[in-house]
């Protein structure tokens, strides 16, 4: 028989039953790890790398292509399932928290040191000129925001902004501040994802951001308001403020790594600088969050100032002291 | 002897395709996977939005009967807006970093497709890294589509313009490099993958009927392993007209002076029994004959 004499199909035909029970495996540990018994874990290894010998084999003594794709795609699947991810979701969840997290955000200190003074800068210039020159809040903030609150308002309406249920006053609180956690965790995704174009795009968001900021506080403090207007902004503003800074830093440290690589390759470093933006802006839109309760109900129900005041310098203190407090490394 | 001429008209080899590129597991074997073509990639995209858009109408037509229904509840209409909200928020950014960390490491679109998203590294695919190549997607897509969407004249409408042609490097950034990689695949350190699951195919030579058909050796040195995968295909296809058609050139080439009543099918898969054992015979001392070219 000239069957027997081929090697490769009787090399088929002694190992075809183990790759089909490594395929109705697969199939079954793809529906969720958790159906598998105990014992059909431990086979799952073995069969992969009997299936991985099976293809070194394969593709030297047989010419049959349709074996060879199969091996191929079987061992591919195999490789995904037994090198996939294995811990478990409220594992990885504390361990982003207690760990990840805040070490990213440590390690972009200097972007986030230069955020900040973008936004400072920014901020200062246009309460200098809004104040010089009030025409310049037109300029600097878009009439849909103002939503009245312009250099022609009255002081009265100016003030009742401040304490009256703000632009929210015919909304639920709770509907106000879901829009705005939606809105501002799209605006923060934003402006990550633009520091990719080489940092500009994001460094011109965080200026417009302080500067738009400060044109407000410029407005309110012509008019004596100045430190009701801080206390109405901060009690949200340093959570929300700290977010968009991290936001935009971790944009920042991407579009420096793809011009600036140092000893990396350019590849590498991107993807060093990616991985842990995302892992910031993972916790970016928890902060937002925070941010948008704190600005849908605590400030609309903490109406005196040095009560905005505390809060606001409460949520500061614990983010700074979560964020930057000295904790010993431990190995990963 | 071959002419001078002869050995210019015979084919160089073709420079290396983009096809498979190495991927070596920890084993050391080389799982040659290919990259995702770029159509393949659109057209999986097109239907995760497609997707995303039909849940989102379903969710808003929910929302408003829910509105509606509660109308006379004190927060019942706003609780169905804040439900939509948070949705749309979810499913815009939440729908492909959820399927892309669970086990298939695709969306459904990329599922029927056959893709699958990989570390480029051969390590795993960790969140962080799924949550990095789908938020740069903001630059991709939506960037793009708002300045598209946006109006302006005279100076503004030349910004815009100039903002098309910037954020359409984004857009088009994967066609510009062999692993096709995005701008998300490249911040991430992934890469997508042509993943298919493939059935193990019948074996052919178990299927001869004709055991007697005997070929000699000149014949069985005919070709090599290109024409004998080709033979493959046909067989497997099994399509009656091009079976014919094979096998009258095979009968042609080799001067086959055999049985004449013998069907097509069983000739052709006596045959490629024949050449194939010839040929791994060959391979197994070290000589892999290419093609009919491959003179040993």
């Amino acid at each position: 028989m000239a069957e027997l004499q081929l090697k490769s199909a009787r090399f088929r035909a002694e190992r075809e039953a183990e790759w089909r029970r490594l395929e109705s495996l697969l199939a079954k540990g793809q529906a969720g790890a958790g159906r598998l018994r105990p014992d059909e874990l431990l086979e799952m290894p073995l069969l992969y790398r009997q299936a991985l010998s099976s293809l070194s084999v394969a593709r030297s003594i047989s010419l049959d292509r349709g074996l060879v794709q199969y091996l191929e795609s079987l061992c591919a699947r195999a490789y995904f399932f037994v090198y996939g991810p294995r811990t478990r979701a409220l594992e990885r969840l504390t361990r982003f928290f207690a760990r990840d997290w805040p070490q990213a955000v440590r390690s972009l200190w200097r972007e986030t040191l230069a955020g900040g003074l973008i936004g400072a800068v920014a901020g200062a210039s246009a309460y200098v000129l809004v104040r010089q020159d009030p025409d310049w809040f037109y300029g600097l903030v878009p009439g849909a925001l103002a939503s009245g609150r312009d250099p022609a308002a009255s002081t009265a309406f100016l003030r009742q902004t401040l304490y009256g249920g703000g632009h929210g006053a015919h909304q639920g609180l709770d509907l106000l501040a879901t829009f705005l956690f939606t809105h501002n965790a799209q605006l923060a995704l934003f402006a990550f994802a633009l520091g990719f174009a080489l940092c500009l795009p994001t460094a011109g968001l965080l200026a417009y951001n302080g500067a738009t900021l400060g044109a407000f506080v410029a407005l309110f403090a012509a008019r004596g308001l100045g430190f009701q207007a801080v206390g109405w902004l901060m009690i949200h503003g340093v959570t929300e403020l700290f977010a968009v800074t991290l936001a935009g830093s971790a944009g920042l440290s991407v579009g420096w790594a793809v011009c600036f690589p140092g000893e990396r390759s350019r590849l590498d470093a991107a993807v060093q600088a990616g991985r842990r933006g995302a892992l910031v802006m993972i916790g970016v839109v928890v902060m937002l969050f925070a941010a948008a309760l704190l600005e849908g109900f605590a400030r609309q129900l903490v109406q005196a100032d040095l009560g905005r005041y505390a809060i606001a310098a409460a949520s500061g203190l614990a983010w700074a002291a979560y964020f930057y407090w000295p904790r010993r490394s431990r190995p990963a | 002897m071959r002419s001078p001429i002869a050995a210019l008209r015979a084919p160089r080899p073709l420079p290396a395709p983009a096809g498979p590129r190495p991927f070596v597991t920890p084993e050391g074997v080389d799982l040659r996977l290919a990259a995702a073509a770029y159509a393949d990639r659109m057209s999986a995209f097109v239907l995760d939005g497609l997707i995303i858009v039909g849940v989102l109408i379903g969710f808003t037509i929910l929302a408003f009967v829910a509105a509606w229904g509660f109308r006379n509840v004190t927060i019942g209409a706003d609780g169905a807006f804040i439900i939509w909200l948070l949705g749309a928020f979810l499913l815009r950014n939440g729908y492909f970093i959820a399927f892309e960390v669970g086990p298939h490491a695709a969306t459904p679109g990329k599922r029927l497709l056959g893709l699958r998203v990989i570390a480029r590294d051969g390590g795993r695919l960790t969140a962080d890294a799924v949550v990095a190549r789908n938020v740069m997607r903001e630059l991709e897509i939506f960037l793009p589509a708002s300045f598209l969407l946006a109006r302006g004249q005279g100076v503004d409408a030349g910004l815009i313009g100039l903002g098309v042609v910037w954020s359409g490097v984004f857009v088009l950034f994967p066609l510009f490099n062999r692993d096709r990689l995005r701008l998300g695949d490249v911040a991430a350190g992934t890469m997508v993958v042509k993943a298919p699951k493939v059935t193990l195919p019948p074996e052919l030579v178990a299927e001869r009927a004709v055991d007697d058909l005997v070929f000699s050796e000149a014949q069985v040195d005919a070709y090599g392993i290109k024409e004998l995968q080709v033979l493959e295909q046909v067989l497997r296809r099994g399509d009656r007209r091009t079976m014919a058609d094979v096998a009258r050139r095979i009968r042609v080439k080799i001067a086959w002076d055999g049985p004449t009543d013998i069907p097509d099918r069983s000739f052709l898969s006596a045959y490629y029994a024949a050449l194939r054992a010839r040929l791994e015979a060959r391979a197994l001392f070290g000589h892999r004959r290419q093609d009919k070219f491959d003179r040993p």
